[in-house]
């Protein structure tokens, strides 16, 4: 199985994590190594960018209500960018939308 | 100076005058044979007691052959009234006429002796009655095994179809076979086949012809292609007096269209909802025959509700105690009645058990092929249907396939993700949990245009266990580390299209999404105006 990693970029103190273009069982470590580099900078905030984001599984949103339940405890605030309307959709859908905020892309992201 | 040894043809031994040491008397024993006809056999098996053999005035070339081996006296060994041997001396030590009393003594040892002997010989047939019998089992497992290896273990699993076989040897094993191929664009190659001759010689030109035909088909050969092929291969390898009768045909289940060619085997029967009961003719010879044979080729088309029957003259072939053959009329009258796939095979096999009465000892292989199209099948029009193996990531495959398949309906992009997604989720279900993510277990697809609606049937093995209820996800509860992270795929399959159904038999397990395509459009026209 092909896996893609997450890369993360630092940018005005805010961590932007670049998913892969495929979230599903595959991605977990990479995922899971990308938010632990990401809390490694100590940034104010973490960003999930879904810009390069094409296929989002069932697995693969089980994996950021994930993340998103260890931020919280962390007390870290993490949100997403770049999300399609399809997966945005889905995020109204299971109500992640009520719990991380989503903004159109990076940019918007990064000025909160 | 005895020897003993059954008699018709088989050595008698004898003792030789010249030498006396005990320890070559025997190795100088000649053993003579008696043949059949001989009138020395008659004679022994009348006399009564010993038998001087200076005395006897007989044509016999055996008389001729004991005499020149010294054998002076002959006991004949009497088994409940049966020759069994002879008990044959030489001259006597001394040099003396035998006396009355040793006659007397030796026909008291042969009469002892009789039995024992009879006994001894029992023992030692019935040994190599058991060696003989353990050999031709020890033959019909090898070729048992070839056949079981050979035969397809399971029937293909077609939505809108029943595929059903059966396959009984013989006691003998005979080389009839039948096989599945998956072909290119979800078409079936259907083989059915027999080979003269029993036994493991059988069962390996069975077990070539069918690798054959199997190979050959995958590389998208026509029927009568397939066939003349095999029936080159053949000739030049077949044993003497052995041929192969073949039927092989291609079956798209989109359609119903079968193309079939037939090198002499039984022609399969059709019951048709609008031409009654149909043969299926196409003639050729059999296959390794003789070279450069052509086969024709045929077509026709399996309606809503037709059933074809392939079979080996096992069946058709049967006789019943009185000599009767169950005969192709009975045949085709079980075809015509209403039974479809499996229960046609057990309708076929009830009628035969009682033509043939209890006792009957199957005379040849009987292997019944049924293929049955669904009578409602589902309405509509099938834009496509495909099978798959149950392996993690091939729900992606199934997504884009369905993609490709509904693209010609040009679905609102919007509703089109959520059907994807919907598909990639009930595909990943039933590889993952139908399934088991057992690679051989496939996964089917089929995609129906029916009256203004979408439906994505996709369909695994997992049916005849309980399906546990799914717990409905609570994004706070997950948060809180109360319910498990996972659990989303169901509730977006249900969120993702209009209607789904979920249908369950002993075997199957199948979730049928629905998309209501007049809505679909609607509802994205809406999500526009936002």
């Amino acid at each position: 199985m092909q896996t893609s990693n997450s890369a993360v970029r630092h940018k005005d103190g805010v961590a932007i994590v670049d998913l892969p273009p495929r979230i599903d069982a595959s991605a977990e470590q990479s995922l899971n190594d990308a938010y632990a580099e990401a809390v490694g900078g100590a940034p104010k905030r973490i960003v999930l960018n879904f810009a390069g984001v094409d296929y989002l599984s069932s697995t693969g949103i089980a994996l950021i209500v994930g993340i998103l339940a260890r931020s919280r405890t962390e007390g870290r605030q993490v949100t997403a960018s770049g999300l399609s309307d399809h997966y945005r959709e889905i995020f109204e859908i299971t109500r992640l939308a009520d719990f991380m905020r989503i903004f159109p892309d990076e940019n918007a992201a990064v000025t909160g | 100076m005895i020897a003993l040894d059954r008699i018709f043809r088989r050595p008698v031994a004898t003792g030789a005058k010249a030498d006396r040491t005990p320890s070559r008397r025997l190795a100088e024993t000649a053993p003579v044979d008696i043949a059949p006809a001989d009138p020395l056999l008659a004679y022994f098996q009348q006399a009564s007691g010993a038998v001087e053999i200076d005395r006897l005035e007989l044509d016999s070339p055996a008389l001729r052959e004991l005499r020149s081996a010294g054998v002076k006296l002959v006991v004949p060994l009497i088994s409940q009234g049966e020759l069994i041997g002879l008990l044959n001396l030489g001259p006597r030590l001394s040099e003396q006429e035998y006396s009355t009393d040793d006659k007397r003594l030796l026909e008291k040892l042969a009469a002892q002796a009789s039995p024992a002997v009879r006994v001894a010989q029992l023992v030692r047939e019935q040994e190599a009655e058991v060696r003989a019998r353990e050999r031709i089992e020890q033959e019909l497992r090898v070729a048992q095994l070839i056949q079981q290896q050979f035969l397809p273990k399971q029937v293909p699993d077609l939505p809108g179809w029943q595929v059903a076989a059966f396959y009984r040897a013989a006691q003998e094993v005979g080389g009839d076979f039948y096989d599945f191929v998956e072909l290119e664009g979800g078409r079936l190659g259907l083989v059915v086949g027999d080979v003269t001759g029993h036994g493991v010689p059988a069962a390996l030109v069975m077990a070539t012809t069918r690798s054959f035909i199997r190979a050959q088909a995958a590389r998208a050969g026509r029927p009568s292609e397939v066939l003349s092929q095999a029936n080159e291969f053949l000739h030049a390898d077949i044993p003497q007096n052995m041929f192969v009768t073949c039927l092989y045909a291609i079956l798209d289940p989109n359609t119903g269209h079968l193309v079939f060619a037939n090198a002499g085997h039984d022609l399969p029967f059709v019951r048709t909802s609008s031409a009654g009961l149909v043969e299926l003719r196409a003639t050729g010879m059999p296959l390794g025959l003789m070279p450069g044979m052509q086969y024709e080729e045929h077509e026709f088309t399996l309606g809503p509700g037709d059933t074809m029957l392939l079979h080996s003259d096992g069946l058709a072939e049967a006789h019943a105690p009185d000599r009767e053959m169950f005969g192709f009329p009975r045949v085709k009258g079980i075809v015509a009645s209403k039974a479809n796939g499996k229960e046609l095979i057990d309708d076929l096999l009830t009628s035969l058990r009682r033509f043939t009465g209890p006792d009957w000892e199957q005379e040849d292989d009987i292997t019944l092929v049924t293929v049955s199209r669904a009578s409602s099948p589902t309405k509509g029009r099938v834009l496509g249907a495909f099978q798959l193996p149950s392996e993690a990531g091939n729900e992606r495959v199934v997504m884009e396939r369905v993609a490709e398949i509904v693209r010609p309906l040009a679905l609102p992009a919007r509703e089109l993700e959520r059907l994807k997604t919907a598909v990639s989720e009930t595909a990943m279900n039933a590889i993952e949990h139908g399934n088991q993510l057992r690679r051989e277990l496939p996964v089917s697809v089929q995609v129906v245009h029916d009256d203004g609606k979408l439906s994505v049937s996709i369909t695994d093995k997992g049916g005849g266990r309980e399906i546990p209820e799914a717990e409905t996800p609570d994004i706070e509860a997950k948060l809180a580390g109360l319910q498990k992270a996972r659990g989303w795929g169901l509730f977006l399959i249900k969120n993702m299209v209009h209607d789904m159904r979920v249908t369950t038999d002993a075997v199957h397990h199948t979730v049928e999404l629905i998309v209501d395509l007049e809505r679909a459009r609607e509802g994205s026209a809406h999500a526009d105006k936002q």
